[in-house]
């Protein structure tokens, strides 16, 4: 038996690119699946979550006006560091979610391409989205997608990493900014997610991770009028129609909650990242 | 609540029984040499530094919420000295400004007006005319803004074309350098000789005490623009950093407590700069209110000279009564 001392982690939000405890100072028991003890997560308020919306604001200008290509290499290095990581999400996956080794390994090799896949996407985009269009005058009509702002993502409740990856890499892929939520029972690898796009160029407050109950946190951000767009992949069922009506109210971008959550290995073709942009069409007269 | 600003309120207590340059009693002699004055305002008690920074700390720490707050903002709201200060200031933008100090949330019609428009003084005709029947008084700031290093006949100069062009209020800075260098009676003549160039314009007299290094030195230059007769005392004039800071503002409210105490003479107080959230307004009521008293919660005696400030607490103030967080869409662009 070893004398040392144990280096105990303490579990925090992702915010702005800082690793704050919670404002209000909760936080919760997480548990594995089998209902053993594993760590104390900080259980975000509404404040962490106007806090996070805040920074994602902050941070649109900069991530929306780079470059396709530069947010590409962005989100490349973002799988690299991940793929480093790799052997932590597996232990966090395993126990989370109760799979075995080898199962959770694969989980973590699926969420891992999933990202490198959405990285090849960001310069592609205005290629398969945007459309040069046929016009009865001398001008050219253009169409581009363009990002639609600051999105809240609610992660899904069960797949705790492809499941996360699959809806957060569509939104930042599209050049959003994100204030995300992550599973309630299972908030671990979203946390070490946040590790993650702390060390790989993600600017500060391009993505905001808060663990935490989204039953709590949904309502405050559905009706905050400075978010654009809301995916309720992770809304409680009786809750993600009244969420949708209060998105209404700053007509927001929805993504709808599927009836169960869906196999995250399958393809996901561009469903998840269509909502997120704007058309903006543009004419310009036809040089001489 | 809405605060309607008394005209009478300040003019009452800003004219002064002796012949101008006289220090009302009992300091009617504590100006009569340079020596004097010097042993006078030495004499003055030191300010303790931690237990300033601690006392400020702590009263920063009060949690207002619901109608209490509700009550700080549209308060906070009437107490804004809209303020901008640009080399690339245009009439338009002005008059833009004004537009908002008049009606700060054109959504909602129960939303105060803020308490004056402060411009530089060859702008403020444009401000006087956009403010034409409201309550909303026009600011300059004149003497040289804001460094203050001209000769007094230049600062005078730009004093009298400010009023004249239909400034309410003129926001001076004093002289910090021959105040650092010890020459006070100079700083207090040359106050003098603003207040009377300002006729019947209010005087805030700005100590920039981010220059002015020490609170000692704070507590000097507070008393010294009161008795030189100034109607406000302003911290800074938001060009340096650190501007005006929450300790600052308890050595000068405490300053202004003082001198009413002493010569039954209310001066008003101003911090500017640096003020930009709800909270930091709050956090500046409640030191108000436990330091100088209810007294000084008006915007006859208390302003916040801000820009951006405004559109948080409009913020806030939406949040309140929607009960959603509002966003940055919802406010003008300045």
């Amino acid at each position: 038996m070893s004398d040392r001392l144990a280096v105990r982690k303490t579990y925090k939000l992702y915010l702005g690119g800082a690793f704050p405890r919670s404002e209000s100072g909760r936080t919760y028991e997480v548990t594995d699946a089998r209902g053993h003890f594993l760590a104390n997560a900080a259980r975000a308020s509404r404040k962490d979550a106007r806090d996070a919306v805040v920074a994602a604001r902050g941070a649109f200008a900069m991530w929306s006006g780079a470059t396709a290509y530069n947010r590409g290499q962005v989100l490349y290095r973002v799988a690299e560091v991940m793929e480093g990581r790799a052997a932590q999400f597996a232990e966090e996956v395993a126990a989370g979610e109760g799979l075995s080794a080898g199962k959770a390994r694969a989980s973590v090799d699926a969420a891992i391409d999933r990202w490198v896949w959405y990285a090849g996407w960001t310069d592609k985009l205005a290629g398969v989205l945007g459309s040069s269009n046929p016009v009865a005058g001398p001008y050219f009509g253009f169409s581009v997608p363009e990002p639609t702002g600051v999105v809240a993502v609610l992660a899904p409740q069960r797949s705790s990493l492809l499941g996360l990856v699959s809806v957060v890499a569509p939104v930042l892929a599209a050049g959003n900014t994100a204030v995300v939520v992550s599973s309630l029972e299972r908030p671990l690898p979203a946390i070490t997610l946040g590790e993650v796009l702390a060390t790989s160029d993600v600017p500060g407050g391009v993505a905001n991770l808060l663990t935490g109950d989204a039953a709590e946190l949904a309502p405050w951000l559905a009706e905050h009028a400075d978010v654009d767009g809301i995916d309720l992949a992770g809304a409680p069922t009786p809750l993600a129609m009244e969420l949708e009506r209060s998105a209404a109210g700053t007509i927001k971008r929805v993504l709808r909650t599927p009836a169960e959550e869906p196999d995250w290995t399958a393809d996901p073709g561009l469903s998840r990242m269509r909502p997120f942009l704007e058309t903006k069409s543009v004419w310009h007269p036809i040089g001489v | 609540m809405t605060h309607v600003l008394d005209p009478n309120a300040l003019d009452g207590a800003g004219s002064q029984d002796t012949a101008p340059g006289t220090p009302p009693e009992p300091f009617a002699d504590v100006t009569r040499s340079g020596d004097a004055f010097r042993a006078f305002l030495h004499g003055l008690p030191g300010v303790d530094q931690v237990g300033a920074e601690i006392r400020a700390k702590v009263l920063g720490t009060r949690s207002i919420k619901t109608t209490a707050k509700a009550w700080a903002i549209d308060t906070a709201i009437s107490m804004v000295d809209l303020t901008t200060l640009e080399g690339a200031d245009t009439p338009g933008k002005v008059r833009s400004l004004a537009a908002k100090a008049r009606r700060p949330d054109p959504e909602d019609l129960t939303c105060p007006s803020v308490a004056a428009v402060c411009v530089y003084g060859d702008l403020a005709d444009v401000a006087k005319r956009a403010l034409e029947g409201t309550d909303v008084r026009v600011a300059a700031v004149a003497t040289a803004f804001p460094s203050g290093r001209a000769s007094r006949a230049v600062k005078l100069a730009d004093v009298r074309d400010a009023v004249a062009n239909g400034a309410d209020e003129i926001d001076m800075v004093i002289d910090r350098g021959a105040f650092l260098a010890g020459r006070y009676l100079d700083v207090f003549d040359e106050i003098v000789a603003v207040k009377e160039a300002c006729g019947p314009a209010h005087l805030k007299v700005i100590l920039e005490t981010g220059e002015l290094v020490t609170y000692d030195n704070v507590r000097r230059a507070s008393w010294l623009a009161m008795l030189a007769g100034g109607d406000f005392i302003k911290t800074s004039t938001g060009k340096i950093s650190p501007a005006s800071t929450l300790p600052v503002c308890l050595v000068m409210l405490e300053a202004v407590r003082d001198f009413r105490a002493a010569t039954g003479r209310q001066v008003g107080l101003k911090p500017a700069g640096g003020i930009r959230t709800t909270k930091d307004a709050i956090k500046h009521l409640v030191l108000v209110n436990e330091t100088a008293g209810a007294d000084w919660l008006s915007p006859d005696w208390f302003r916040l000279g801000a820009s951006s400030l405004l559109n948080d607490l409009l913020l806030q103030r939406q949040k309140l009564r929607t009960g959603h967080y509002s966003g940055p869409d919802h406010v003008s662009v300045d």
